[in-house]
């Protein structure tokens, strides 16, 4: 059913959906009823607003800018989007955002994307190459360090390719588990750390003693032997199974409701 | 009257040859695709200051601009990117690979609790975020700038919590008192108390922590209209230093209320920024070869300003097309 590997290209029927589809759909679901979003643009904002519109009304959104809980009727392109601002319960500015994003008593999950991540979920959103002279500079951390280093968990999205799931990053801009094991905790953090990678062939997890990454869904059609192929690094593929597919109204929502003019879905 | 703006009140030409010299530290307000200083931005390229030192968190357009046209010589910041129009700001990328400025890479709360340092007097503000990263562990400034004007002795630090001891780590950031905020708002009073209208940003603390502040914005407004709500209001008279009354002062960023960013530009200038040349023209099209904002405007044209005009009840306009 995963026929278009560019990785959005348009599908009308309902028995096909697009990776990216997939993507958000899967993401939604791992969206509890009360979780305190951290969202960021693209596939993140079809991943909460669809999770919103069908089994977590109660979940907020936020973004780092400041903007708590906006209505959303158009989709924000930007953190900073006038659409962010619309329709909120305030709107306050970063200083703040990131004070709720770290809050103790908030089960914050935050989405992040990134160029390159690594076995322990650490990821790389600065450069390619030296850090002095590099061969291409990506924007920065911007609130995703913040938020993999504060939030309660990080959901992140990733192309799948050998060059982006990598044995050593360019650069450590985001903190994942570290070096897997408690060096987390004993880098001086208090909580979070990645819960899941979702990419356009399925979803990662972390074991909970070693942190190292593990294969755990692929989504229909998906061998785990791609998975495999394209991941620049070892990973354990022996407890996977079959995602389930976005169901009739996941994708009626996303296309109809969510993303009418496929800002995002492409 | 107590607070007046009219001695304030100056030209984007005035406020920049007062306020900002070669080798300034400027901060810049807003945030990628928001509230962008652009009329202050084109007003620094066209009376051609260098070396500048920009401090920011998230930027975009002016940001972008600034170092394309060659006035930016050192740059710390936590974000260069416009969001779909252009993940990695484009003249920001092409610098940073080439050498061309020095950079040093923060996050966006460190940079933001690095002006909150400067604006409440301390030399410097704890956080728990970028332990473990390349953010703590590498330095992008070359040694001998270290410790010279303004730029701290060291990037960052990391301590033990001094209260409950062992294996409990903070960083500790420097704070930022920038020469001069720059600050695009709404509304300003003719008592010229500042009114921000959607997200602040950082740019709050951004203004406390400089030793001048330029607003320029959309409106300025009686003093009765400010002082009916002063909830709404943001800033005080007394820490702005100059007030320039520039409508569509952000532009092609968005001001909230007032317009929404302006994607047939920012895609036109997506495109001529990566190449050389046309870059070279954009900025002789849309900066050099107009004199004002007035002309700037005339030239943007009053179809597309309406385009992007926002609809009151949502802030933004509704139905833009944003492809």
């Amino acid at each position: 059913m995963l026929k278009d590997s560019t990785g959005g290209k348009r599908e009308l029927r309902m028995n096909q959906y697009s990776p990216r589809e997939m993507m958000a759909t899967t993401a939604g679901r791992m969206i509890n009823n009360g979780d305190v979003v951290f969202a960021g643009t693209g596939i993140s904002m079809l991943a909460a607003t669809v999770a919103k519109r069908i089994h977590a009304p109660d979940a907020v959104v936020f973004f780092e800018t400041g903007g708590i809980d906006p209505s959303l009727e158009e989709l924000p392109l930007a953190v900073a989007d006038p659409r962010v601002m619309a329709g909120t319960s305030m709107n306050a500015g970063l200083i703040e955002a990131f004070s709720i994003l770290g809050h103790r008593r908030l089960r914050t999950v935050a989405f992040l994307g990134a160029a390159q991540i690594d076995r322990f979920g650490n990821l790389n959103s600065t450069v390619l190459g030296d850090y002095k002279k590099p061969r291409t500079r990506f924007p920065g951390s911007g609130g995703a360090c913040d938020a993999a280093s504060l939030a309660w968990g990080i959901i992140i999205f990733m192309q799948h390719e050998k060059r982006r799931f990598v044995e050593k990053l360019d650069y450590l801009t985001s903190p994942g588990w570290l070096s897997g094991g408690d060096s987390r905790a004993k880098a001086g953090f208090v909580r979070g750390g990645p819960i899941a990678v979702v990419t356009n062939l399925g979803i990662m997890r972390f074991d909970h003693v070693s942190r190292a990454m593990y294969l755990s869904e692929v989504y229909p059609g998906v061998l785990p032997q791609e998975v495999v192929a394209n991941t620049g690094f070892e990973i354990d593929i022996s407890g996977v199974r079959e995602a389930d597919p976005p169901t009739d109204r996941e994708l009626l929502t996303l296309r109809e409701d969510v993303d009418p003019q496929r800002l995002i879905l492409g | 009257m107590p607070h007046d703006i009219t001695k304030k009140l100056m030209s984007p030409e005035e406020a920049v040859r007062r306020f900002i010299s070669d080798g300034s530290q400027i901060a810049l307000g807003g945030f990628t695709v928001s509230r962008n200083n652009m009329v202050l931005a084109r007003e620094i390229i066209r009376q051609k200051k260098r070396n500048l030192h920009v401090v920011c968190h998230s930027h975009g357009q002016a940001l972008d601009l600034l170092i394309g046209a060659g006035c930016v010589r050192r740059l710390e910041i936590a974000y260069g990117g416009m969001g779909r129009f252009a993940p990695t700001c484009i003249r920001f990328r092409k610098a940073v690979c080439a050498g061309q400025i020095d950079i040093e890479d923060y996050s966006n709360y460190q940079m933001s609790l690095r002006f909150l340092a400067g604006a409440m007097g301390l030399p410097f503000m704890a956080t728990k975020s970028g332990l473990g990263t390349d953010l703590v562990k590498i330095e992008g400034f070359p040694i001998d700038v270290r410790g010279t004007g303004k730029v701290p002795s060291m990037k960052l630090a990391i301590i033990e919590n001094p209260f409950n001891g062992a294996e409990d780590r903070v960083v500790l950031l420097p704070a930022l008192t920038p020469d001069v905020a720059l600050i695009h708002a709404q509304y300003v009073g003719e008592d010229g108390t500042v009114r921000l209208k959607g997200l602040t940003f950082a740019d709050l603390e951004q203004a406390r922590s400089a030793e001048h502040v330029i607003v320029t914005c959309e409106e300025v407004v009686p003093r009765s209209f400010i002082r009916d709500d002063p909830d709404q209001n943001s800033l005080p008279a007394f820490l702005v230093d100059a007030v320039v009354k520039a409508p569509f002062g952000a532009h092609p960023t968005a001001c909230y209320q007032f317009y929404d960013y302006d994607p047939r530009h920012l895609k036109l200038y997506r495109n001529m920024a990566a190449n050389d040349d046309l870059f070279q023209e954009y900025l002789e099209n849309w900066v050099f070869n107009l004199p004002d904002q007035e002309a700037y405007l005339e030239k943007v044209g009053i179809t597309d300003l309406m385009r992007i005009k926002a609809s009151p009840a949502v802030g933004y306009a509704q139905g833009l097309d944003r492809r």
